[in-house]
């Protein structure tokens, strides 16, 4: 039988606070195991949680980016269960009242449209870490309380995706938005951003969804496709022999790109949440929610539309610049010093993302071309100062060495030449050494004049005015 | 009856407490009279009265994003039955 597969994705995004959710300590990650605890975190007797109100601030953010509408009156709820990262033994979230709800994003799969809901935002706390760490003779678990406590946003999609590419789609996109907030650093693999799925198969045209399975541990978009994939056949082979899907958490394991299931948490799905007694409602103003909006960043979309219409580049071009904040950041920042967008967007597409990636894929904003010098470089050649050819010579070594293009030019003597008579005295050389091709061409094989601009442009070590250079063979060739 | 032998075990076992067959006998009377006198409450018409999530008349308490800092390793780890380096020890957990 065909079937239509259904996805549904569960976000935790861990928020780039400085401190945790409900106490004072820091959120850095990497540091010595419960170095960064106290006995709020630590869950110890009579210990009492106060909200971080920046975790309020960022989830209005979020949720005003994905259109969802904001809870004017939040409550706390516990979710209980036993589990030896949960000090507590309760998880401090939120139930009935999410701060965020009925929101969606645009997504958009081999260019088709679609909206994917957003059912619900809520504000949460992280549990500890499991390790099990190489300490000899300890083959116990190992507890790491340092992310306790650290504030989450569970962001809940409708079930909404009918494919892979559709949930991809959907989880990049909002990893776009979270890294633009800035309220999120979207460190996949250190666990900053993580994904579950819910997949289930339906008949291909029934509306009745089939049972679902749950799929966790997935950090990375290749593991999600992978994860999905998988699980869509395992659902589809246990259909075709007419069994049943059961409904249960399975873990993704990368090492065999397959699922399996997570045995016995299934009980412990009774999680009796109550309104948390600690901690009181937070009531959300419509000042607070204008205030926020009117300090959100111009999003991606946003963006990519206004460098079309203002700018004139093309869809590939915007959407390319648009992927991270600091790369549309660097790209804005030299085009107004340089007010030609086309010849910027290709430079920063082109030399700029080439010599990151070569660099160890430096993030943009550590360029050691800032915007500034890379304006600088781009006038130089406008001017016809130096060549195109030159100015990427120029700006390797700027890249190399962080000094100005004026200073390289002057240094290595890479001024472009434009004065006529001493390009006419290569352009001769060229022709008296080359007699044979001269004849040819002046014979019909116009293709060689290709080779001529080839030859001027290596006797002058690429310094010539290519305009000046094609004039002049021009006019010697058909002379 | 209020609630039944089965529900207190399946609470029990939500709390992890392991109750002999007469501690269940002994809990499931008790529990039953404590629910049955809080029934009287469903006398009261609470038509249209938003549900008390909270019994103080307070709201908005937060603090600011700034580090007051932590207790240290050592002051966190000093109740725990079992340790290893600077982690909390636990029976192995397989996931």
């Amino acid at each position: 039988m065909k079937y239509q597969v259904v996805i549904g994705l569960e976000v935790h995004t861990q928020l780039t606070t400085n401190t945790k959710i409900f106490c004072g300590c820091s959120t850095r990650f990497g540091a010595e195991p419960n170095s960064q605890t106290c006995p709020v975190c630590l869950g110890l007797p009579g210990a009492l949680p106060v909200l971080n109100r920046q975790v309020v601030e960022y989830a209005i953010r979020a949720g005003l980016a994905t259109n969802c509408s904001i809870t004017k009156r939040n409550v706390f709820a516990r979710k209980n269960y036993f589990y030896p990262d949960l000090p507590k033994g309760y998880q401090i979230s939120q139930f009935d009242l999410p701060i965020c709800q009925h929101g969606h994003l645009d997504i958009e799969v081999e260019g088709e449209k679609k909206r994917i809901g957003i059912t619900r935002i809520h504000m949460e706390e992280d549990a500890g870490k499991l390790v099990h760490a190489d300490i000899p003779g300890v083959d116990d678990s190992c507890v790491d309380l340092n992310r306790a406590c650290t504030p989450l946003l569970e962001i809940v999609s409708e079930p909404d995706m009918r494919s892979p590419d559709e949930a991809i789609a959907y989880l990049k996109k909002l990893h776009q938005i979270v890294m633009y907030l800035g309220i999120c650093d979207g460190n996949l693999e250190e666990g900053s951003f993580r994904c579950d799925a819910n997949v289930s198969l339906m008949p291909v045209g029934s509306t009745v969804f089939g049972t679902r399975a749950e799929l966790k541990n997935i950090n990375s978009f290749k593991f999600i496709k992978q994860a999905i994939e998988y699980e869509i056949e395992r659902q589809a082979e246990i259909l075709d022999d007419g069994g049943k899907v059961v409904q249960e958490t399975r873990l993704f394991d990368p090492n065999t790109g397959t699922t399996r299931s997570m045995r016995g948490k299934e009980e412990a799905h009774d999680y009796r949440y109550f309104p948390d007694p600690d901690l009181v409602p937070v009531i959300i103003s419509d000042d607070w929610i204008e205030k926020v909006r009117g300090g959100l960043p111009e999003l991606p979309e946003t963006k990519r539309a206004r460098f079309m219409s203002e700018l004139g580049l093309s869809e590939y071009d915007a959407e390319v610049l648009v992927a991270s904040r600091e790369l549309a950041q660097y790209f804005e920042d030299t085009v107004a010093l340089f007010p030609q967008a086309k010849t910027v967007s290709n430079w920063v597409m082109g030399e700029v993302t080439r010599a990151l990636n070569d660099d160890n894929n430096r993030s943009i904003a550590q360029c050691p071309v800032t915007p500034a010098l890379l304006a600088d470089l781009l006038k130089l050649m406008e001017k016809g100062t130096i060549s195109g050819k030159i100015a990427k010579t120029v700006f390797d070594e700027m890249y190399k060495t962080g000094k100005t293009p004026e200073k390289i030019v002057e240094e290595k003597g890479l001024v472009q030449v434009s004065d006529t008579g001493a390009i006419e005295a290569m352009v001769d050389e060229v022709l008296e050494k080359n007699a044979g091709q001269v004849a040819e061409y002046r014979g019909g094989k116009e293709t060689l004049f290709g080779f001529f601009v080839g030859q001027v442009m290596r006797a002058s070590k690429g310094k010539a005015n290519p305009a000046v250079v094609n004039e002049l063979l021009l006019k010697k060739l058909q002379g | 009856m209020k609630i039944t032998r089965e529900q207190v075990e399946h609470v029990a076992r939500l709390a992890r407490l392991e109750l002999s067959e007469a501690e269940l006998d002994t809990f499931t009377g008790q529990m039953d009279s404590i629910l049955s006198y809080v029934e009287k409450l469903n006398a009261l018409d609470t038509e249209g009265i938003v549900p008390t999530s909270h019994a103080v008349p307070m709201e908005n308490a937060f603090r600011a994003d700034e580090a007051t800092g932590s207790i240290g390793v050592e002051a966190a780890l000093a109740n725990a039955p079992l340790r290893a380096e600077s982690f909390f020890r636990v029976p192995k957990v397989i996931e």
